[in-house]
Formats: structure tokens, sequence, C-alpha cells
């Protein structure tokens, strides 16, 4: 999957992926895609919630040997 | 609009430094505009030297030890400081954010972070001891926010 900008929050535990996440898509224009990859077990509920939330787009979501790797779309109108 | 939490931080030890903060910077990245109100010894989480803050196993009884601990032998001089040291090594063990980090988050993300000025006062605090860009105020202030915020918590 094509991405703008990727993030490693993997080893860090709640809150830090989600306000790596925050930041990184602070970071990149409306419509980018940014990829951020965690090992928080917690983190596929919570990138889930965040996404909910905020409006912001999970396009996809993969997990290898107990890391996860979210796609996420920034919103267009911010 | 934006939604709304105000947080009462009463507590200031390691432990209970963490709540306040966690949920202020992740509200804050969700979008919430925040304010927490820092009262009684919750004031310590304002101080610019944050290495005071210690845990303790005293009085509570449900604080993981790696043996048995009988309250006789946690009330010995240096328990304390054992204890804290042993959390703070956990925390960073388990890539948990540091007090500082989750404060500075707060800060860059427009968390406004208000202390109580009869506690100031009270407890013979000065401005000096406390970070930039704080605010001093009363209830009255907190409840100009708190009044219309979609979720207020005390901690």
């Amino acid at each position: 999957m094509e991405f703008d900008k990727e993030l490693d929050a993997r080893n860090l535990n709640c809150p830090l992926p989600i306000l790596r996440c925050k930041k990184g898509l602070s970071e990149i224009a409306p419509m980018q895609t940014l990829k951020i990859m965690a090992t928080d077990p917690g983190a596929v509920k919570d990138f889930q919630a965040f996404c909910k939330q905020t409006g912001h787009e999970l396009l996809q979501l993969d997990e290898a040997d107990g890391s996860f790797t979210f796609y996420i779309k920034k919103r267009a109108d911010t | 609009m934006a939604k709304k939490l105000a947080l009462i931080a009463s507590k200031g030890s390691l432990d209970w430094a963490y709540p306040p903060f966690i949920l202020a910077s992740t509200a804050a990245a969700l979008d919430y505009e925040v304010q927490i109100f820092f009262t009684f010894y919750g004031l310590t989480l304002l101080k610019k030297d944050l290495g005071d803050l210690k845990v303790s196993p005293l009085g509570n009884p449900a604080m993981p030890m790696p043996i048995p601990m009988p309250n006789l032998i946690q009330m010995l001089p240096g328990m304390e400081s054992m204890a804290t040291m042993m959390m703070k090594q956990k925390i960073a063990d388990k890539g948990v954010a540091s007090i500082e980090d989750l404060r500075t988050a707060c800060l860059e993300s427009g968390v406004k972070l208000i202390a109580c000025q009869m506690t100031v006062d009270l407890f013979d605090f000065k401005p000096a001891d406390f970070i930039d860009g704080i605010e001093f105020g009363g209830a009255a202030t907190f409840f100009e926010f708190a009044g219309e915020s979609d979720v207020n918590l005390f901690i």
C-alpha cells in the first residue's frame, strides 16, 4: 500500500502511539496517507477509536508477529 | 464545535500523576479542548522539577510487589525510594511515557493547565517553582470551563 509518511511507534505504550499518530497526521496534507507501526496490544482498538472520532480514515490494518501496521488517510477538511 | 474535557488533578504521587496527563494528552489528540485544574497535592505535577514524584507501597495493598512485604518493612527508611526506583525502571522497560513527556505533550497540544491559587498560598509555594505557561485561578475559574464541558473528571 502506498503512503506519504512513515512512523515507528513500536515498543511504545498507551497513549504514545496515538500521540505520535496525531503529530504525524499534522505533518502531512489532507488526503495523504500515514503509515504507522505499533506493538502495543491496545493499539488496534485505540487506532480504530481515534479514526472514528477524528474522521480520518483507517484504510488498512496489517498484523505480523505482534506488530501492527496502520494506514491512515488524513481527513479532507483539515 | 470541539468537545471539551475538564479534569481536576488532586493527587501528587508518581502513579497518580499518570491518569490526568494521559487523558488530557489523548483528548487533545482527539481534538478536544482540555483544561486541568491542579489542586492540593496535584500541584506537585506543575513543578519544574518532577524528581520529587514518588510512589509508596504503604497503605496500598494492591501494589504488585516482587516479594510479599509486610507494612512494618515498608515503613523502613529508603523503602519508598526503592519502590520509586523500581517503578521508574518498570515504566522505562515497558515503553510507558515519562510524566515529563506527557506533560510536554499536553502543553504542546494546547491543554490549559491551571494551578489552584488557594492551595499555592496554603502550601507557601512560589510561582517560580512552577513551569511556564500555566495559569492561576480558583474554583469559579474551573467552573467557567467545566460548566460547558462534555466530560468532567475528578482524579
